[in-house]
């Protein structure tokens, strides 16, 4: 499979908190990567960059075998047409409904006419079982309705790659796996890349083809679910396990 | 590096991203299709909203300019020019710095408080990522409405002062209405109700331009958005004072 996302050592500080210090990764065509990692380590900057919102200090990233480091605001835009990002709490837009969010991306590209952004917008509410939701406001939504909206607004243009960032954060247990299966059906049905950043172990196992490690700055690990099951890294396993490594058993 | 040092980077930086924002709005303005069902509806809400403050502020300031200018000149024998005081007052400087003052007080602080809250909850950045851009969505529709509607205003001000100069006048002052509106309108130049407005279309942009750049710099969530509507409605109170002397100064000279 070939890469569809790659990152070379990739540098990001705010002002003096070196968040990436040298991160190399690849994310193959095709296949949902999650990356774990503790919080404030930078796995939401991660996806930011990849899509423009924020700038890499150093370093470089490739999009579909395109350099995308440095591009204008208006090249960015192209990529974002191919790459989606769901927002931690869904970011969805307050004075718009339900099918106005999810039609935005749609409005905005000024590419299809008014009956194909309802036929498409109905259709990936339908996908999320979002249909009979059309007319409410995201105040109105529970956290997982806002979830599965900002879902169906990630997908409506049928990109090929899918950000998640902490898609089940917040989310009872069982919301949580309506979301999983979602994220699986995306790629198995669509065929979409996915990066999911989540410190969700159970949602981590539910979705992964393969796991990266995000800690002190770097990659400290890539590799399978069950490679990550076995790893000898201590703060993956005490990630893995639920348990601080610094901490003495009791 | 000691405070007033830090204080003066931060001015600098802060000055530094407004005018970058107000260059990006001019760019995005000129190059790029308007908004136009959000340029009704921010209009709407500035204009028609901001109906009644604008009554009030006006009206009263007229009366009270009256009855000052009464107090003021009777010493002179000179209180049958209450007219020509109110008229030039109010359309040269009161109505538009007090009217900039208040709507711009109450509208700028609302359009900090709802671009903050984009901010925080990440709208704006999804706006970014669905391929809009945040100055044509919000900054634009702004400024537009903004400049048009709050020299309108101003205007509407005018008259309701020289109304209000007008009700203590003839109620209290024992001039009558007829010889009120002749010295009105034998002393009201084309010249004065412009450089009333054009002051306020300045007052409009500076502050639409900081109440827009708090609001896409507010962080930290509900308490950030509200320093930066504080911070809104005090600094575009204090660049309405300061401006107005220069722009005044510089109208003069024409």
């Amino acid at each position: 499979m070939e890469d569809f996302l790659e990152y070379n050592n990739i540098h990001k500080s705010f002002g003096a908190n070196a968040v990436l210090q040298g991160v190399d990764l690849t994310v193959k065509r095709g296949e949902t990567l999650v990356i774990l990692g503790g919080s404030g380590t930078g796995k939401s900057v991660l996806l930011k960059l990849t899509i423009g919102l924020l700038n890499p200090d150093t370093g470089s990233i490739i999009v579909d075998g395109e350099n995308v480091t440095g591009s204008s605001e208006k090249e960015w835009m192209r990529v974002r047409h191919r790459v989606s990002y769901m927002f931690q709490w869904g970011a969805l837009f307050d004075s718009m409904d339900v099918f106005d969010n999810v039609a935005f991306p749609l409005r905005e590209s000024r590419r299809y006419s008014d009956e194909e952004v309802r036929k498409r917008v109905l259709e990936k509410l339908d996908l999320v079982g979002l249909v009979d939701s059309v007319d409410v406001f995201p105040a109105d939504l529970s956290g997982g309705m806002r979830k599965r909206a900002a879902l169906a607004r990630s997908i409506v243009t049928e990109p090929a790659c899918i950000l998640y960032d902490e898609p089940t954060s917040g989310l009872d247990p069982i919301t949580a796996d309506t979301i999983n299966r979602m994220i699986r059906r995306m790629q198995k049905v669509l065929g979409i890349t996915s990066v999911v950043v989540t410190h969700d172990i159970n949602s981590m196992f539910h979705v992964a083809d393969r796991l990266a490690f995000l800690y002190n700055g770097k990659m400290a690990f890539t590799g399978t679910p069950d490679e990550a099951r076995t790893t000898e890294h201590p703060v993956l396993r005490g990630f893995i396990e639920g348990r601080n490594p610094d901490e003495p058993d009791t | 590096m000691d405070w007033r040092s830090w204080s003066l980077w931060k001015g600098f930086d802060y000055l530094g991203g407004i005018s970058i924002l107000m260059k990006d709005t001019l760019k995005t303005m000129l190059s790029k299709r308007w908004e136009w069902a959000a340029i009704v509806y921010q209009m709407d809400l500035l204009g028609v909203e901001s109906f009644s403050i604008v009554l009030i502020t006006a009206v009263f300031m007229g009366m009270v300019l009256a009855l000052q200018t009464a107090y003021a000149l009777e010493a002179f024998g000179a209180k049958l020019y209450v007219g020509e005081v109110v008229t030039l007052s109010m359309t040269r400087e009161l109505a538009p710095v007090l009217i900039s003052l208040m709507v711009g007080g109450r509208v700028g602080a609302g359009m900090t408080a709802e671009i903050g809250a984009m901010k925080v909850t990440e709208q704006i950045d999804a706006l970014r990522a669905l391929g809009a851009n945040p100055i044509r969505k919000l900054v634009v529709p702004r400024l537009i409405a903004v400049v048009f509607t709050l020299p309108l205003l101003v205007l509407l001000a005018d008259a309701l002062g020289i109304f209000g100069g007008y009700i203590i006048s003839t109620f209290q002052l024992q001039i009558g209405g007829r010889f009120y509106f002749t010295h009105v309108f034998r002393l009201l130049k084309f010249s004065d109700m412009v450089s009333g407005l054009a002051k306020t279309g300045f007052f409009a942009f500076f502050i639409t331009l900081i109440a827009c750049y708090n609001g896409m710099k507010a962080r930290g969530g509900a308490d950030g958005v509200g320093q930066a509507t504080t911070s809104t409605v005090v600094l575009s109170s204090i660049v309405i004072l300061i401006s107005d002397f220069f722009l005044t100064k510089l109208f003069l000279a024409f």
